[in-house]
């Protein structure tokens, strides 16, 4: 047993961000674990995609197709691996920490009867064990789990480890696989999708400033005073999960333990308490300024800059000085 | 129709970080003195999903399920004053520290033993150690389908249909019964208890199982839980100095800041 097997999750016929994350952790990896970093894919993927998943850090390249279309995501992927674990034997398998990897590996676990960590921040290999560090009670812990079986499972969470610098002269080798049509009346069927209208601009993941709003905004209102202060820096709007809850926005700009994690140069935080399930989210970034009338808000204690003020007068302002201080 | 709900009972997830204290040495959590214990808001919202589908017109009996001491009774009470129906306490003092595997299997035996269930919904994950394993190793350990993050859960006949949450959206699925259902956050607050439902909570059944009756014992679960092992846990130093403006208006505090993120190049 040895190597790295990598859940190659797509989306918009591209791999995820966090999957280069995961191939650059699985190649650090590997220099302990002493095997292949293999990625798998599912359905027709282009050259390019193959070709750059080599370029980010894979030695092996698993394709599957299926004609299982309309299934529940993760029992699709199950199927696959049942596939590629009969080619090859991993010592440990990595996904990342999204709605499909959440889903998947511990199902995976229970199926290989193996040990499984979740929502990893950080993974390291000594006396022929992976030892993962994951955040516990709401982010206020960290404990480290010793995984004892070959292979073990982990998920990752977004941004905590680097993608390698593309190297367009790595070599690899694909393969593909068919996965056998399989019984599907047990199985779960997607009926729908319903996106987020995204307008152009980036995106909340990939953003160099965030302006995120919590309860602290009273009301869905606030959200618009926030736009226009991420606008006039080139940022987007993110919310706590009460924000989201409360229904003042869409759930998918959640920032936190349950929600999004974001790493932007700068992060605004608006009439957001700091607990620290939503500091799992933003906790990366590079500086963070809060602005809360509660002097005694816990986000204080993590921000690098902060202002004790009505949002609603403070956010205004510093939209003006921000124009002011470009004209 | 029946289904039945796993809670757990936490230390309350929303203390702040500076009364959260760590044992080191035993790799556990300090319980708070005086500080109650709380349904894992999750798990709470687990049976708020069970009793909107009742709300719906749906005939169905509503069960819930706690593994722990004799105190996690209190989990089973809070849901009955919600208007669960009744209750199922599996408690052993052969279960000395719980994990995420050790705990979907014990409480698939137990479900195993109860019974056909036709929805079994659990938290998407214990806001104690944030895990998200126990209702996927539910599905797998009796080996019938699961859908993860419900925002909505709705009964049609033989099927399940979840609105699951996604990262830039949500997807309908729907699922065959039996089958498992993970709730998320997004599904919105839970009831609180009605004075009726807690005067009714009383006289509502609470079953009583050890590991002998699901057909387990202290050995054979031991075996299970050694896939894993928790070799430290902490707390993670904070070193952070904020720094505060202050001035006499809005305006002038803006015009500080904005100064201070210039020399910080973050602007």
């Amino acid at each position: 047993m040895s190597g790295v097997l990598i859940i190659g999750e797509t989306a918009g016929g591209a791999p995820l961000p966090l999957v280069y994350e995961l191939l650059g952790l699985g190649r650090r990896l590997s220099g302990d674990v002493e095997g292949p970093v293999s990625v798998l894919v599912l359905g027709n993927a282009p050259a390019p995609l193959l070709s750059g998943l080599v370029a980010g850090g894979a030695d092996r390249v698993y394709v599957a197709s299926t004609e299982a279309a309309g299934l529940y995501e993760s029992d699709v992927w199950l199927a696959a691996l049942r596939e590629v674990l009969a080619k090859v034997s991993p010592q440990l398998i990595l996904a990342g920490h999204t709605p499909l990897g959440a889903d998947l590996a511990p199902r995976l676990a229970f199926q290989l009867n193996a040990a499984i960590a979740t929502g990893c921040e950080q993974l390291a290999q000594s006396g022929g064990q992976v030892h993962a560090t994951r955040p516990c009670f709401g982010h206020k812990a960290r404990e480290v789990l010793s995984l004892l079986t070959s292979p073990a499972v982990a998920t990752v969470r977004a941004r905590s480890s680097e993608p390698l610098d593309p190297d367009a002269n790595r070599l690899g080798e694909v393969t593909y696989l068919t996965v056998p049509a399989f019984e599907a009346a047990a199985i779960p069927r997607v009926k729908s999708r319903k996106r987020d209208d995204v307008k152009d601009g980036p995106r909340l993941e990939g953003a160099k400033v965030v302006v995120a709003g919590g309860r602290g905004l009273g009301c869905p209102e606030g959200f618009a005073e926030l736009a226009k202060l991420a606008e006039a820096l080139g940022g987007v709007v993110g919310a706590s999960r009460v924000a989201c809850d409360l229904g003042w926005c869409p759930h998918s700009w959640q920032i936190g333990l349950t929600g999004k994690t974001v790493t932007p140069e700068l992060y605004i935080a608006v009439g957001i308490s700091g607990a620290s399930h939503h500091m799992a989210g933003c906790g990366n970034a590079g500086a963070i300024l809060a602005i809360n009338s509660d002097p005694e808000a816990a986000i204080f204690k993590d921000a690098r800059f902060g202002i004790v003020g009505d949002y609603r007068e403070i956010v205004p302002a510093l939209v003006r000085e921000i124009v002011n201080s470009r004209a | 129709m029946r289904i039945l709900v796993c809670i757990k009972e936490i230390q309350d997830p929303e203390i702040a970080a500076s009364v959260f204290r760590v044992d080191e040495q035993r790799k556990e959590v300090v319980p708070l003195a005086g500080l109650p214990l709380v349904t894992s808001p999750f798990d709470a919202q687990a049976v708020e999903a069970a009793l909107r589908i009742r709300d719906k017109g749906c005939q169905c009996q509503i069960s819930v399920i706690t593994l722990g001491p004799e105190d996690a009774k209190r989990a089973i009470k809070r849901a009955l004053s919600m208007g669960v129906d009744d209750g199922i306490h599996v408690s052993d003092s052969g279960i000395e520290r719980g994990d995420s595997v050790l705990t979907a299997h014990v409480l698939s035996a137990a479900i195993r033993q109860l019974g056909q269930f036709d929805l079994i919904l659990t938290g998407r994950q214990a806001a104690d150690w944030d895990a998200g394993i126990v209702g996927c190793g539910i599905a797998e350990l009796l080996r019938i389908p699961v859908v993860t993050f419900a925002m909505s859960v709705q009964v049609d006949g033989r099927r399940a249909v979840v609105e699951r949450v996604l990262d830039d959206g949500f997807e309908t699925v729907e699922a065959p019964l039996p089958c498992v259902i993970t709730v998320s956050n997004e599904l919105g607050e839970p009831r609180k208890a009605s004075l009726r439902e807690t005067m009714r909570a009383a006289k509502k059944p609470t079953l009583t199982r050890n590991l002998e009756s699901i057909g387990m014992t202290p050995d054979s679960l031991a075996a299970r839980a050694r896939l894993q092992e928790r070799t430290r846990l902490f707390v993670p130093a904070k070193n952070n100095k904020c720094e505060l403006v202050t001035g006499d208006s809005a305006q002038a505090m803006a015009k500080q800041m904005v100064s201070r993120l210039t020399a910080a190049k973050l602007l």
